[in-house]
């Protein structure tokens, strides 16, 4: 049965992380386990609710730059007002999602009502949210709240001696969610419509205002989440947590097979995306004398390499058309 | 009075002219230059000299941006670029050495010309968009530059090279004349021959241009490279000027401040059309503000803020269907046939 082409780029995805986890299982002892599966989830479940988000964006065709100093701003808001203001986490953490989503509202409703490019506005709402993070304040500010410490440290046993974090399990509803979301909801379909050709979107009907400035919506949405699982993870409230992180995103969401011109891509293979990453870093960690510096490196080389097969892919499909 | 208001460099001016003047309001010696040593000092000059490698990116990122690409790649290719030249320079014998100062800035200039060379074969030979294309040495970049110093701060002690950034050439500051070397060069080559209009013709329509027998590729190229080697430059100035090479922080957020650079000066982001003496200008702009920011005791964290409000600014002028809104609003306030006929009949 020959493959849908649609389908190469996230199957690659799948083998390669396969590849990986296997070459690291022969390499190093103790590689080979589920903790250390399941630690990819754990150790990554900030950069999957972000890269999440980043698919829908891509897959509408945009893209957003600022997850990362949002990120970083719902740390420091969650910090400060849990930490200096004794502000209860109950309504700490829906007040930062809610601020991570108008964020994303007010940058899409420009993008789309004033037709300005994605990348500058995201890049906008980057020196913002990240100049906020420094008027609140310049140190980080440590959380020692018990339900934080609580998230941080609970454990969610597994079959085999395994187990979760909080974190994870966030990150795996959320991917569910949002599959679901993407392939099986009219408001999914809208979204990769507006993706591939914004035009025809518009003439067949379809509510592309909406649609657009609720991706961006959904966006920060997932970054402000993500800075919430970031919050567990790190106990602190820092306005340089996650520099550099919208990289790391698109990264994943690319090397998962979604076409950075939209219209083209599942959250799936975001999901194995975001493992990949996780794989090289857990190798480079096993590996020992390799700096940390190289995941950077080696991610940047994964990234062109899916972005040339994309294009070899893409260009092969416009010359079976002609 | 109007075609005065019209020119590309008006409003950037006026900008930093109110900004200049909000500095001699506030500090009255704002504008007072002493002589020390033979040379200069004062805060004119040190905005001059601070910005000079940000005026350096923004010259190359202009360039790209008229082609309706754009580079992120730049403040890696400055940490990169300042790293190689410490590397090198730390490892020779005698650091003080001509040779040895000249090998390694050559070093430097040779390997962000590489690197410019390969955003360029990204976007124009392999066809990725070049937000996309120059992303991939924004991320792998810093590794590369981490790399070279080995994750530590290289420290050199060669005066010579420390001259590069911080010396001064009849009382001004050397990094002054590299900069307005590369400029007239830039404007030399871009308004004294074709080689501007072709930039402009491809960042109009490549396709287009193509066809009417201009190579787009190659231009295409060539922007990258020069913008690399901008880079690579201001890389060389920020590096020699603190006598230190840090993989992490060297050139943070420079893409980001030479794009606000290239647009405040008038450049669009659509690209076909380009100011080098508007980013020139745009530039100051920043530094300027970054100054004034520090000098009046704000905390510098909010440079950012304000940054982010002025790109937004900008952007929104710029913007088509923005100034539609403004001028319906506007005009509803009159009579719209009167209007209609008083410009029907001019």
């Amino acid at each position: 049965m020959p493959l849908n082409r649609k389908y190469i780029p996230i199957v690659v995805t799948i083998l390669l992380f396969i590849v990986m986890f296997t070459a690291g299982s022969f390499r190093y002892t103790g590689f080979f386990s589920l903790q250390v599966l399941m630690n990819l989830l754990v150790d990554n479940a900030f950069l999957l609710i972000t890269a999440v988000g980043m698919s829908f964006v891509i897959l509408s065709g945009g893209i957003d730059l600022s997850v990362g100093s949002v990120i970083a701003l719902s740390t420091m808001v969650s910090a400060s007002l849990v930490q200096q203001q004794g502000w209860p986490p109950a309504v700490v953490i829906p007040l930062v999602l809610l601020m991570g989503a108008v964020f994303g509202t007010v940058m899409g409703a420009i993008i789309h009502y004033f037709s300005i490019q994605p990348f500058i506005v995201t890049l906008a709402g980057m020196f913002l949210a990240r100049g906020l993070c420094y008027v609140i304040s310049i140190d980080t500010i440590t959380i020692d709240n018990t339900f934080y410490t609580a998230m941080a440290q609970t454990r969610i046993p597994l079959p085999g001696g395994s187990f979760l974090s909080i974190s994870a399990v966030i990150a795996i509803l959320v991917v569910a969610a949002a599959i679901f979301t993407a392939h099986y909801t009219r408001f999914g379909r809208n979204v990769y419509a507006l993706g591939g050709n914004e035009q025809s979107a518009l003439l067949m009907g379809l509510p592309v205002a909406r649609t657009k400035v609720l991706v961006y919506t959904l966006s920060g949405l997932c970054s402000a989440l993500a800075g919430v699982v970031f919050t567990f993870y790190m106990l602190s409230g820092y306005g340089l947590h996650a520099v550099g992180f919208e990289l790391d995103t698109i990264a994943a969401v690319v090397i998962g097979g979604t076409l950075l011109t939209g219209g083209v891509g599942y959250v799936l293979g975001t999901f194995f995306g975001v493992l990949i990453q996780g794989v090289i870093q857990t190798i480079i960690s096993f590996e020992g004398t390799l700096s940390s510096w190289w995941t950077k490196i080696v991610i940047g080389l994964l990234l062109f390499v899916f972005i040339l097969l994309q294009r070899v892919l893409s260009s092969r499909r416009l010359t079976l058309k002609e | 009075m109007s075609s005065i208001m019209k020119h590309h460099l008006f409003w950037p001016l006026c900008v930093l002219a109110a900004l200049l003047l909000f500095n001699l309001c506030y500090s009255p010696d704002f504008f007072s230059i002493t002589v020390h040593d033979g040379h200069l000092y004062g805060s004119l000059i040190d905005i001059l000299n601070f910005g000079a490698p940000l005026i350096l990116v923004a010259i190359g990122m202009t360039l790209v941006v008229a082609t309706k690409g754009i580079d992120l790649s730049v403040g890696s290719i400055v940490a990169i670029s300042g790293a190689i030249a410490c590397l090198s320079i730390s490892r020779g014998a005698d650091q003080n050495s001509m040779g040895l100062i000249l090998t390694s800035v050559l070093l430097a200039a040779g390997l962000s010309l590489m690197l410019g060379a390969w955003n360029g074969l990204l976007v124009s030979g392999a066809g990725i968009q070049p937000i996309i294309a120059t992303l991939i040495l924004m991320v792998a970049g810093r590794g590369i530059a981490q790399l070279i110093t080995g994750g530590q701060i290289i420290t050199v002690t060669s005066t010579k090279y420390a001259y590069i950034g911080s010396g001064s050439l009849a009382a001004l500051p050397f990094s002054i004349f590299v900069v307005a070397l590369v400029l007239v060069i830039a404007l030399l080559l871009t308004r004294r021959t074709a080689l501007g209009l072709f930039i402009e013709s491809v960042g109009c329509n490549p396709s287009a241009s193509k066809m009417s027998g201009i190579r787009a590729h190659l231009v295409i190229l060539a922007v990258y490279v020069f913008c690399g080697l901008c880079a690579g430059i201001a890389g060389l100035l920020l590096s020699s000027n603190v006598s230190s090479a840090d993989g992490n922080n060297a050139g943070l957020w420079y893409e980001l401040d030479a794009i606000l650079a290239v647009v405040i000066g008038g450049t669009s982001l659509n690209g076909g059309r380009f100011y080098l003496t508007g980013t020139v200008i745009g530039a100051l702009i920043i530094q300027t503000l970054t100054t004034t920011i520090y000098m009046i005791g704000v905390p510098p964290e909010i440079t950012l803020v304000v940054k982010a409000c002025v790109v937004l600014a900008v952007c929104l002028i710029q913007s088509d269907t923005f100034r539609a809104a403004i001028a319906a609003r506007w005009k509803s306030r009159h009579y719209p046939a009167e209007k209609e006929m008083s410009r029907h009949a001019s």
